[in-house]
């Protein structure tokens, strides 16, 4: 099975960097690289929800929660472990 | 609260007149100017400034009301057709945008999101902003006939349905402007103001096209200012800033600014003059980090809407045309 984090990072280079030729690492601001805009959460939340069988709820779309690959991945282990 | 700084509206609509004549008339090459009257205060602005350019007898106006328009829209617009004396016409363009298929593409996704969706229920969307220190994610707010709110976040499919489906109306707006301007030889006014100009908050080819925009640098505050100035109609003076594209009333503010426009034009304003977050939260009352997190919120929205502003663009120059 692959890990959370290897999925969050696939999606987000396979939707967001396809012409960027972006080397992004896993603590690097979505929000601050312009990687990620408004509709692109939309679809990123949507996915962690689908891809992870999660519900993430209004407060918790967070840039703690969601700006970094890191972030996603910890965010999202906390919901699976919760 | 501190204001803009004041302008001479006397002044300024006389420059706005000026240039708007020489555009229309010599850069343009032609004979007058339609304007597409919402009841607005953008619309109505532009309209008697373009009447005092170039005469009553030279601007066309145009009322557009579909389905889902508030009933006052028409009533203003024509409130400020005859307080000006321009001709005009009332062309309702619900039949045009159910035959192009734009109310059965919303209907397909207020009744995914919303299963008990029907006749007599009313919709708008609406975005939680970054003020509050989220991401701004979009939502559908639905009101059913017993005034009963649901509130429901959208799918990034659903969203962009919703939002290609409601872009129709300005598309078909301008398809009709054109052809009114086109029958009279004359030049389409767009009304943007600053806001919205500046942040993107047009349809392409829809509210964003026209020939020459007449208040893209004036701030809203200014705009209002100026129909005072001009003396335009108290119920149009007095309106409230909303989309007028959803049943539901949509204000500007909570759908796309995160801001009421008196604050969000000291924000643009201040954004603009190069002073620090520190100095707009002391006007906004707010605190520093909620400031600069506008200040990040207005630089993405010029990012982000950067491609509305954009003409086509070609894969080799032709230097030949400008």
């Amino acid at each position: 099975m692959i890990d959370p984090k290897t999925q969050i990072r696939s999606f987000i280079e396979q939707n967001f960097l396809v012409a960027a030729n972006t080397e992004l690492k896993d603590d690097d601001s979505l929000l601050q690289l312009q990687i990620v805009d408004s509709t692109g959460f939309l679809e990123l939340i949507h996915f962690i929800e689908d891809s992870f069988d999660v519900k993430v709820a209004d407060e918790e779309m967070v840039p703690e929660n969601l700006e970094t690959i890191d972030n996603i991945a910890q965010f999202v282990s906390r919901k699976r472990g919760a | 609260m501190a204001r803009l700084p004041e302008l001479d509206y006397e002044a300024e609509a006389d420059g706005i007149c000026a240039r708007l004549r020489e555009i229309t008339l010599t850069s343009l090459r032609r004979r007058g100017l339609v304007v597409a009257m919402s009841g607005g205060i953008d619309s109505s602005v532009c309209a008697a400034l373009a009447v005092r350019a170039l005469g009553k007898e030279k601007v066309f106006g145009l009322l557009l009301p579909e389905r889902d328009s508030s009933s006052s829209s028409s009533k203003l617009g024509r409130m400020l057709a005859e307080h000006l004396g321009v001709q005009y016409t009332l062309h309702n363009i619900s039949s045009t945008l159910a035959a192009i298929g734009c109310y059965s593409a919303l209907d397909e996704v207020l009744r995914r999101v919303l299963p008990e969706f029907g006749a007599g229920w009313k919709f708008k969307l609406a975005i939680s902003e970054s003020m509050a220190g989220r991401i701004g994610i979009t939502r559908i707010v639905a009101e059913d006939p017993s005034g009963n709110r649901h509130e429901q976040r959208l799918s990034a499919p659903d969203y962009l349905q919703i939002v290609a489906a409601t872009n129709f109306k300005q598309r078909v707006r301008k398809t009709l402007e054109y052809f009114h301007a086109d029958r009279l030889n004359y030049a389409v006014v767009g009304t943007p103001n600053r806001l919205e100009y500046d942040q993107g908050f047009f349809v392409k080819n829809g509210d964003g096209s026209a020939d020459v925009k007449p208040i893209a640098h004036l701030y809203k505050t200014q705009v209002y200012a100026m129909a005072r100035h001009l003396g335009l109609p108290d119920p149009i003076t007095s309106t409230t800033p909303t989309t007028d594209t959803f049943s539901l009333a949509q204000g500007q503010d909570e759908f796309y600014f995160g801001l009421p426009y008196p604050q969000m034009d000291l924000a643009l304003w201040h954004f603009n003059e190069g002073l620090s977050a520190a100095e707009l939260a002391r006007e906004l009352g707010c605190d520093e980090a909620t400031a600069a997190r506008k200040y990040e919120s207005i630089r993405a929205k010029r990012r982000t809407t950067a491609y509305l502003h954009a003409a086509p663009m070609l894969v080799v120059p032709v230097t030949e045309i400008a």
